[in-house]
């Protein structure tokens, strides 16, 4: 083994991007995305032989064919823009809140509660406020206690928050149980479906407008928060980097635990949304895995709530479509989460591209893509 | 002992068994510096895999032999959770792409992958709930003739299938591995600082994405196991698997990274999670309530840890970092 080897240069070598025009990074997440729905087409190919015209065809109809089903793509994306606009200042600050989940059921389990229970007493406005506040408040709790551990004792919060989503579940089993109608169905039934007390009114004629309101309003506030205000900053210099942090005189403790108060917050607002003003009753699938998705939709943003609208409709609008064909071929809903996995694979995958820039042996430096 | 406790034990000792799998996989993983949230989608790949295998095999033959039917939903099972694996490494090692959110992809994509042809399966069985692959269940639910059935002892620890018996082999061998070989050393020091590791001629991208897709392998047994001995060879769109592999990745910050005590560790979940089943009178919103005890136990454990905040208790120091050789 003395004999040295002879060196060669491998085939592809990695060397980082400097910086990169924001043109140049768009196109490269939007190839990303073409080549996603190249192989979602394959895929929906490959289980029902459509051919692939007929299966964008059938996505678009699934998501825009009909003016209910647009609505529903619309109501969809805000839920799930909402959930990421609620986590991103979270991750922003890099405190991996994997509870959204949580969060949103417990804004749930209060909404569907005062709506039970002064549905017949409160005039809706009055209650439609209440229910907001509580909610408000209800995931401002359950995002604060791992909060409070993470800055006081760094207690990792991703598995904290994510052992507090199934707290939130079984929390939830036990209402559906105790609020059971009919007895025997093991589910609550629509709440107040003769009276509609606390469900959100319709306005210009639609079920669905005071939802995208709402969480437009959010999307914007968390943008201007974000972009604009002090406490925005300093979430972006804890996020960076808790020492330079530190150093510039920024309370760590105090804008971890403020800064998933407002995460919480939020996600336990959308759980209001969702049950005041969507489905009107409550189960364990009331999140049913946005939480995590919306990660996901924030990440992929990179915390901007803009890109995030777009996000969160490209992928509902997908999932719808995958829902159309499914029952169209009398296959199951979950084709979606299929599709969803390939597309977010796939921008995973390009932000590589974005970072760094691949090597040919041989080529001139930088020549690459 | 009284029959009820007995019950409780057994339940405990197979739901712990799923978990275990789970968990140990996600050990091997994490040694590496790579934090794969994935378990659960990865747990789903592993049990539908071998479930379809079985299925297909079952289906086509009307004389199925027993050892085939092993072979094939077992390298099916491994296989296709090392693929999911293999899928995570190349995102996270070689593209370096985020862990957590790759790993939460995974789980989507996984669920999403299982519950699909879960469901397909039943329509193809005729109908839901109707997918059933008898012969290779039953060789996953063999006992030892004789020894199951002899008294309180036979009962509590000869009436399980082999997994669960292999599980604790699997256990052992895998704390002998990282703790006494020096490939297991190696594993670890690019689990704690990759750029020493790579310093000392370790490759570090070859043990990342080895001890990641074995370890995903590894994981994919529980859903394995979950399909074949716990749902007794049949599949079901509830999100169980799901939930059974969340609780793998809190067994591992249970077991602070000890495979041998995610063995106690596992069967203490199942215990807590079955533990109403002997208190008498309860509802299911009680029911509910108590299902609550992993979780917060867990988080017990988690504030346990961080407060004694002891050296060796700690997660591996790379843990969810992505290695890039020229980035100092």
């Amino acid at each position: 083994m003395t004999q040295v080897k002879q060196h060669k240069d491998p085939l592809l070598r990695i060397a980082k991007r400097d910086a990169i025009g924001r043109p140049k990074a768009y196109a490269i997440r939007l190839i990303g995305v073409l080549l996603s729905l190249l192989v979602s087409g394959a895929f929906i190919f490959a289980v029902t032989k459509l051919n692939p015209i007929q299966v964008y065809n059938a996505i678009f109809d699934g998501a825009f064919g009909t003016e209910r089903r647009s609505w529903v793509t619309i109501r969809d994306a805000m839920m799930l823009l909402c959930i990421g606009v609620g986590l991103a200042p979270a991750f922003k600050m890099k405190f991996w809140n994997i509870g959204a989940e949580g969060q949103i059921l417990i804004g749930g389990i209060v909404t569907a509660g005062l709506m039970r229970a002064f549905g017949s007493t409160l005039p809706t406005p009055v209650l439609l406020l209440l229910m907001a506040v509580m909610s408000l408040l209800a995931g401002c709790v359950w995002g604060v206690i791992p909060a409070t551990f993470k800055a006081v004792w760094n207690t990792n919060e991703t598995l904290f928050t994510l052992m507090m989503n199934y707290v939130a579940i079984q929390l939830t089993s036990y209402f559906v149980a105790l609020w059971e109608n009919p007895i025997g169905s093991n589910t609550v039934g629509v709440i107040n479906q003769r009276t509609r007390a606390g469900w959100f009114p319709e306005l210009l004629g639609q079920s669905y407008t005071l939802n995208v309101i709402l969480v437009m309003a959010l999307a914007i506030g968390m943008f201007l928060y974000l972009k604009y205000s002090k406490q925005g900053y300093e979430i972006s210099v804890v996020g960076d980097s808790e020492n330079t942090a530190r150093y510039a005189g920024i309370n760590v403790k105090k804008v971890t635990i403020r800064t998933m108060a407002i995460s919480g917050a939020i996600c336990g607002m959308a759980g209001f949304i969702e049950v005041a003003g969507v489905s009107h009753t409550i189960s364990t699938s009331t999140a049913g895995g946005r939480g995590f998705t919306a990660i996901i939709v924030a990440w992929l943003a990179q915390f901007n709530t803009f890109v995030m609208i777009l996000i969160s409709f490209l992928l509902v609008f997908l999932q719808k479509g995958a829902t159309q064909i499914a029952s169209q071929f009398n296959l199951n809903d979950y084709a979606s989460n299929i599709i969803t996995g390939i597309i977010l694979f796939f921008i995973l995958g390009s932000e590589f591209f974005i970072n760094y820039r691949v090597i040919v042996r041989g080529g001139k430096e930088g020549s690459a893509k | 002992m009284n029959n009820q406790i007995i019950q409780l034990i057994q339940s405990a000792i197979q739901f712990g068994t799923v978990i275990m799998f789970g968990a140990i996989g996600e050990i091997l993983t994490e040694k590496s510096g790579n934090l794969n949230l994935g378990v659960p989608g990865i747990m789903y790949l592993g049990g539908i895999a071998g479930l379809a295998a079985s299925f297909l095999y079952e289906f086509n033959n009307p004389d199925p032999s027993k050892l085939v039917c092993l072979l094939l939903s077992f390298l099916a099972a491994f296989l296709a959770a090392a693929l999911g694996g293999l899928l995570y490494s190349f995102l996270t090692i070689t593209l370096r792409a985020n862990q957590n959110v790759t790993g939460l992809t995974l789980t989507i994509f996984g669920g999403g992958v299982a519950n699909f042809f879960g469901g397909t399966l039943n329509t193809m069985a005729g109908g839901v709930g109707q997918i059933s692959v008898a012969t290779t269940s039953s060789v996953y639910r063999a006992n030892i003739p004789g020894l199951s059935t002899m008294g309180v002892p036979g009962r509590l620890l000869f009436s399980y299938g082999f997994m669960v018996y292999l599980s604790i082999v699997v256990a052992i061998v895998m704390a002998w591995f990282l703790n006494r070989t020096r490939r297991g050393l190696n594993l670890r020091a690019v689990g704690e600082n990759p750029a020493t590791a790579d310093a000392a001629g370790i490759n570090v991208t070859r043990y990342k994405y080895v001890a990641t897709c074995v370890g995903a392998g590894i994981s994919g047994l529980g859903g394995l196991y979950y399909t074949m001995d716990y749902i007794k060879g049949t599949w079901a769109n509830d999100g169980t698997i799901e939930s059974l592999g969340w609780l793998a990745v809190a067994l591992v910050i249970f077991a602070t990274w000890r495979s041998l005590n995610a063995v106690w560790g596992s069967y203490l979940f199942g215990l807590l999670f079955w533990v109403y089943l002997i208190i008498p009178g309860l509802g299911r919103r009680d029911i509910a309530l108590f299902n609550m005890l992993p979780y917060l136990v867990t988080i017990a454990v988690l504030i346990f840890v961080s407060l004694r905040n002891k050296k060796e208790n700690q997660p591996p120091a790379s843990l969810g970092l992505s290695y890039f050789r020229e980035e100092r």
